[in-house]
């Protein structure tokens, strides 16, 4: 009976601990929060109160850490007219819900939400706060106040991969994969693509490590397909660690979602980064001047959406001026990495010569192209 | 051949971590206690070892903060569960969650920091023996800590006087204390055994194996090692070879991925807790086993003159 109680109490008191622990880390964005609203004048109207919430730590140094400088972007660009917020670590589970409803009944009247399992609970929270405007990163299911919005990472990879595929000594390149979505498989195959427009005889390695970030796996994976012969690496994770694996084992490596120079300097060789500031601004303006109304949006190289920064000293001038006339063409419009002919794994042709993907087919790439080796986890 | 001297060399790696942190809990098991906190334990050393790193640039240093930080979480636990008699699984679970979070906490200004270049860790001439250079002699000094560690256990444990007394504190408290031991004090050295070899294990994780400082980056490691005590049937060398196992798995699958072989990861994943089950299924079944080898008063509280 009484080892029972104890039980009881013990549990009780972690419950205890454990919140406090909670509500510890979300402080934090309330004080960043109050600091930009210190001294407001009478007469101004109040500012446009806009929350964010993130899926890891704003220090992860990629995924989240763009989006965070996006969140900076609207501060530098509005002023005192925002009032920006975020919370970070915010699980894909009903914790979202419950965050999503937190910040909506804090008075904020624009809420971004940076990652594709937000999706249910934002659909939710968005019916019944339809005076609140959602935005929701990288997914594909929107509302009147619900819109989404996505970048082109793979037009990066596509980059990535023409300066790999000059850099590769044994012509074999290494992917690190998160899960297997069409997003991550798109961006192996165009890193692949990119590498066989410089180099015919690329064959890319793929290993899925199944989470977004877990760093000491992804290490792991890194380590993998360096001893199984790859030589430039590109994850489609969130961390540094697999750029931190290929520079202490003297291999090559990018940034991906932000610009991880300085976590690798003889290893990388250029940063493929997304930066969310252009739509993050675009989106508050509308909301500013009333002019916001649902949607969905996939920005890429053209809107300034993605860039590929810091390409390596030593990468040859003639495939950084490939690289540039790849960013002109993608500008322009003239260009784009997924035209035709391109061949499946199997040696099926998946698009007739100078035939463009559209958006539809891209948001359902399952398979790989030639010259990526291995299966589709989950595919028959 | 390479390849495989390669794989080896990941393996001994990977198994380095879970081998020190479950030798380490192995001894406070056989003084009778059970520390679920691990997990926690680990993830505190790890942003404790980081931090140290960052600002003394020496990686011993932070080896040592990360014992310290372990044996202090550990030394609350024990207080906690030998004088104030709580309930040991559920302290244990508190620990845990109570280092995530904690670890987090602190370590969020260390998410960006970044560690002075690691260094090659080869020993001269052994490494250069084909195959076994690769696979066994280029690893941090750390990884033949493990392999010390084991064997000062085993002499300890079965060879000393003093691993004698603390195997018969775990195995009954009561003889132990009539015959004038001090099983309170004994069963706390054991338990800040086990956490600053939590913390070694943990700093590892981050000063050398990964290396940087994420929340939550020890990543179930520490439930792994405390499945291996168990796994092991407490005996420290198939904890180790348990610890190189684990760790096998882990990186056999990564390389056959890398071949194009698809294995499912998250069966894979399941094999440490899905072999610890069947250990256990079976040694259940054994009474004769459980008696030779699991602390028969494991997991129960001890009072004195009760």
């Amino acid at each position: 009976m009484n080892s029972k109680r104890n039980l009881l109490a013990l549990g009780l008191s972690a419950a205890v601990l454990a919140t406090l622990v909670g509500c510890g880390k979300k402080e934090e964005p309330k004080k960043e929060a109050a600091a930009p609203a210190a001294a407001p004048a009478p007469a101004k109207p109040d500012p446009l109160k806009i929350a964010f919430a993130y899926v890891g730590p704003v220090g992860d140094g990629g995924w989240t850490f763009a989006h965070d400088n996006g969140r900076k972007a609207i501060e530098k660009e509005f002023g005192d007219k925002v009032k920006t917020s975020f919370v970070e670590n915010v699980p894909e589970s009903a914790d979202a819900e419950r965050v999503m409803r937190d910040l909506a009944s804090q008075g904020n009247k624009l809420i971004f939400g940076t990652t594709f399992g937000y999706m249910e609970p934002m659909l939710k929270v968005a019916a019944d706060n339809k005076g609140i405007k959602f935005e929701h990163a990288t997914g594909y299911k929107g509302a009147e106040n619900l819109r989404t919005y996505d970048s082109r990472t793979y037009e990066g990879a596509y980059m990535a991969g023409v300066i790999a595929g000059k850099m590769t000594k044994s012509n074999t390149l290494g992917v690190v994969g998160s899960i297997p979505i069409p997003e991550v498989i798109r961006n192996i195959n165009s890193y692949t693509m990119g590498a066989q427009s410089v180099n015919p005889k690329i064959k890319t390695k793929v290993v899925w490590v199944g989470e977004w970030f877990n760093p000491a796996k992804e290490t792991e994976a890194a380590t993998a397909l360096i001893n199984g012969g790859a030589d430039v690496l590109l994850q489609n994770t969130d961390s540094k660690a697999v750029l931190q694996t290929a520079e202490k084992l003297g291999k090559r490596a990018f940034g991906w979602d932000s610009d991880m120079t300085a976590y690798g300097p003889k290893a990388h060789l250029g940063s493929a980064v997304i930066n969310w500031g252009p739509y993050y601004i675009k989106a508050t303006r509308e909301a500013l001047e009333g002019k916001w109304a649902t949607g969905a949006t996939w920005w890429g190289v053209k809107e300034g959406a993605i860039e590929m920064v810091n390409v390596a000293e030593d990468v040859p001038a003639d495939i950084k001026a490939k690289v540039a006339e790849i960013k002109a063409g993608l500008k322009a419009g003239t260009f784009h990495p997924w035209t035709g002919p391109i061949v499946g794994q199997d040696g099926k042709e998946v698009l007739a010569k100078g035939v463009v993907a559209d958006d539809k087919f891209l948001g359902g790439v399952k398979f790989y192209v030639k010259g990526v080796e291995g299966k589709v986890p989950g595919a028959k | 051949m390479n390849e495989i001297a390669l794989l080896v060399a990941a393996t001994f790696n990977a198994g380095t971590v879970l081998a020190i942190a479950a030798l380490g809990l192995l001894i406070n098991e056989k003084a009778g206690i059970v520390n679920l906190g691990a997990e926690g334990m680990m993830l505190c050393a790890a942003v404790a070892g980081f931090a140290a790193v960052v600002y003394t640039g020496n990686d011993w240093v932070g080896f040592l903060a990360g014992m310290g930080a372990g044996a202090l979480m550990a030394a609350a636990f024990g207080v906690m569960v030998i004088w104030l008699n709580t309930n040991q699984y559920a302290t244990g679970l508190a620990l845990s969650l109570f280092g995530a979070g904690l670890s987090a906490f602190v370590g969020v200004g260390y998410v960006q920091a970044k560690l002075p270049p690691r260094g090659d860790y080869s020993i001269p001439f052994l490494s250069d023996i084909p195959f076994l250079g690769t696979a066994l002699f280029k690893q941090h000094p750390l990884a033949y800590f493990a392999l010390i560690l084991m064997a000062a256990i085993v002499y300890f444990l079965f060879k000393s006087r003093a691993g004698l007394v603390l195997r018969s504190v775990g195995e009954s408290p009561e003889s132990a204390h009539a015959l004038g031991y001090p099983v309170r004090r004994i069963r706390l050295l054991a338990v800040i055994f086990g956490g600053a070899m939590c913390g070694l294990a943990g700093a590892y994780l981050s000063v050398i194996y990964t290396p940087l400082w994420v929340q939550g980056m020890v990543a179930g490691k520490g439930w792994i090692a405390l499945a291996l005590t168990t796994f092991a049937t407490w005996r420290p060398a198939r904890v180790l070879l348990g610890a190189y196992l684990f760790g096998g798995v882990t990186m056999v699958q990564l390389a056959l991925q890398s071949r194009g072989v698809a294995v499912s990861e998250q069966l894979l994943s399941m094999t440490p807790y899905i072999a610890t089950i069947v250990v256990l299924a079976l040694i259940s079944r054994n009474p004769a086993w459980i008696r030779v080898n699991m602390p028969q008063s494991l997991g129960k509280p001890f009072y004195p003159g009760g």
